[in-house]
């Protein structure tokens, strides 16, 4: 069995449940965008302890550097510039793999063991597993994971699942200069959400409040935002995520019911045979061209 | 096998080759596709050369399977337009079902069911091209809701055309003296008359 804080809670395409006997306390990342500078000190340190190097890219007259999550880049921060009660607001979102507890990539990956969740309630990618197929692309509801133009594998955020299992915060919470990326049980991280939020409140922000969407069983990366109401101009925070009804369709209802079908198909064309017996050639007609010969 | 001299022609070299083509090619897909469905069927991929050989693969004989599958709609659509004869058959498809095919209408080279089981197939075929290619992440990029309606249509017109390819197995293993036709061209004239009297007529004279 693996150290305690990575025992397994679901594998993708298994049927069977995983072990659960154990009980482990389940950890978020909160990040706080109110006291984001946007340094990007995170996306360093991401790089340096996941040993990913993005290819330089261009300017894009923007601060967005990388523009978008890579397989190299597995957060990037967004910055958008808003107006909000008259004012110029500069809103700076750390973007990446919001760790759902209900994961639409793991929901909707076909390779068994590609996708992991851990107890502590990390969604890890597990690369050797991955059959490139980007399924985990339409399952998820955040546009997250990344498939490789080098070895068609996904990757994203993994919540720095070797860190968090000896005990280490992610490096992206390490680095940052300013503790807007705290760390700890997520029971933890909503107590102290909840200080910052009656903090900002205080502050004039009264829509202050914790991004933690219900619509996908609440995430184990939560947000502070000023404007809780409007995730949306957080470049584009999805407002109200949960796995697409298409994705559900397909890995819900489809699955059962075609495999019924296919299973009565074949078990009734069998008994078929056997009650009605095969469809031969009538021994008149095999004799009408018999005689037809004969003449 | 000795076969008779008088055994009518049903199909030629070149129609049993390209049926053979579409058939392998539907075969290594039905594996490949049931293991990306459902996690009971994941170990089907071995005999692809694992998970990641299935998924580069899979797009590829699907688009081999089309194009022959243009040729065999090529070959077969004249002979498959539906007649009021068919429509009758069809409304009393239950008889023969039931293994009583004395009151069947007559029929030419393709009885109602095996012309419905023919465009039953090139509708498949052409929703699941299009629908494939909405999920061939490799190769194109669609907006990602269509990527997700792509996947559903592949799954459900997937197993539906699953299920009729197994009917059309079925049926030529119910009827007895069918298979030859595929494997080397010819069947009975007996055959000819019990199933498909009109064709006999006409190939015979009688």
């Amino acid at each position: 069995m693996a150290l305690q804080s990575l025992d397994i809670k679901q594998r993708s395409a298994t049927t069977t449940p995983a072990p659960q006997a154990r009980q482990t306390v389940e950890i978020a990342k909160l990040i706080d965008v109110s006291a984001c500078i946007g340094c990007k000190a995170c996306q360093v340190a991401c790089m340096e302890w996941n040993d990913v190097r993005d290819e330089v890219g261009s300017c894009h007259g923007i601060y967005d550097n990388p523009v978008d999550l890579t397989e190299n880049s597995w957060t990037v921060m967004r910055y958008a510039e808003v107006e909000e009660q008259g004012k110029l607001e500069w809103l700076i979102r750390k973007d990446g793999c919001m760790h759902c507890s209900d994961p639409g990539c793991l929901k909707a990956c076909p390779a068994p063991g590609a996708i992991i969740q851990y107890a502590n309630g990390i969604v890890d990618f597990h690369q050797e597993n991955c059959i490139g197929c980007g399924y985990c692309v339409s399952g998820c509801p955040f546009n997250v994971p990344r498939i490789s133009k080098k070895d068609s594998k996904a990757y994203k955020c993994t919540l720095c699942s070797d860190r968090v299992a000896v005990n280490q915060a992610p490096a992206c919470a390490k680095a940052c200069p300013t503790g807007a990326i705290q760390f700890g049980s997520k029971e933890d991280m909503k107590d102290y959400a909840e200080k910052r939020i009656a903090d900002l409140k205080e502050r004039g922000y009264e829509k202050a409040g914790l991004y933690d969407p219900a619509g996908v069983g609440g995430t184990h990366v939560m947000y502070v935002l000023h404007h809780a109401d409007k995730p949306d101009l957080y470049s584009g925070l999805p407002v109200n995520p949960s796995i697409s009804p298409m994705v559900a369709l397909w890995k819900g209802a489809t699955k059962p019911l075609a495999a019924l079908a296919l299973a009565g198909v074949a078990l009734g064309s069998l008994f078929h045979y056997v009650m009605k017996g095969p469809n031969e050639v009538s021994k008149e007609i095999e004799k009408e061209v018999e005689k037809e010969d004969a003449q | 096998m000795i076969r008779d001299p008088k055994d009518l022609q049903r199909y030629d070299a070149g129609e049993r080759a390209n049926h053979w083509v579409v058939g392998i090619a539907f075969i290594l897909l039905a594996i490949s596709g049931l293991a990306f469905f459902h996690p009971a069927f994941f170990p089907l991929t071995q005999l692809l050369g694992g998970g990641t050989w299935a998924r580069i693969l899979h797009p590829y004989i699907g688009v081999f399977m089309a194009f022959f599958f243009v040729l065999l709609f090529l070959r077969f659509r004249k002979l498959n337009k539906m007649t009021d004869a068919d429509r009758e058959w069809l409304s009393r498809a239950k008889e023969m079902v039931d293994g009583n095919d004395h009151n069947m209408p007559e029929q030419g080279k393709y009885n109602g069911g095996q012309k419905m089981m023919f465009w039953w197939m090139t509708i498949c075929m052409v929703v699941m091209t299009v629908s494939g290619i909405f999920m061939w992440k490799a190769q194109f990029t669609v907006p990602i809701d269509l990527a997700r309606f792509g996947a559903v249509v592949h799954a459900a017109v997937g197993a539906l055309m699953i299920a009729l390819i197994m009917v059309h197995v079925y049926a030529a293993i119910w009827t007895k003296g069918t298979i030859r036709a595929m494997w080397y061209g010819t069947v009975t004239r007996a055959w000819a008359k019990q199933h498909h009297r009109a064709w006999y007529r006409e190939m015979t004279g009688k």
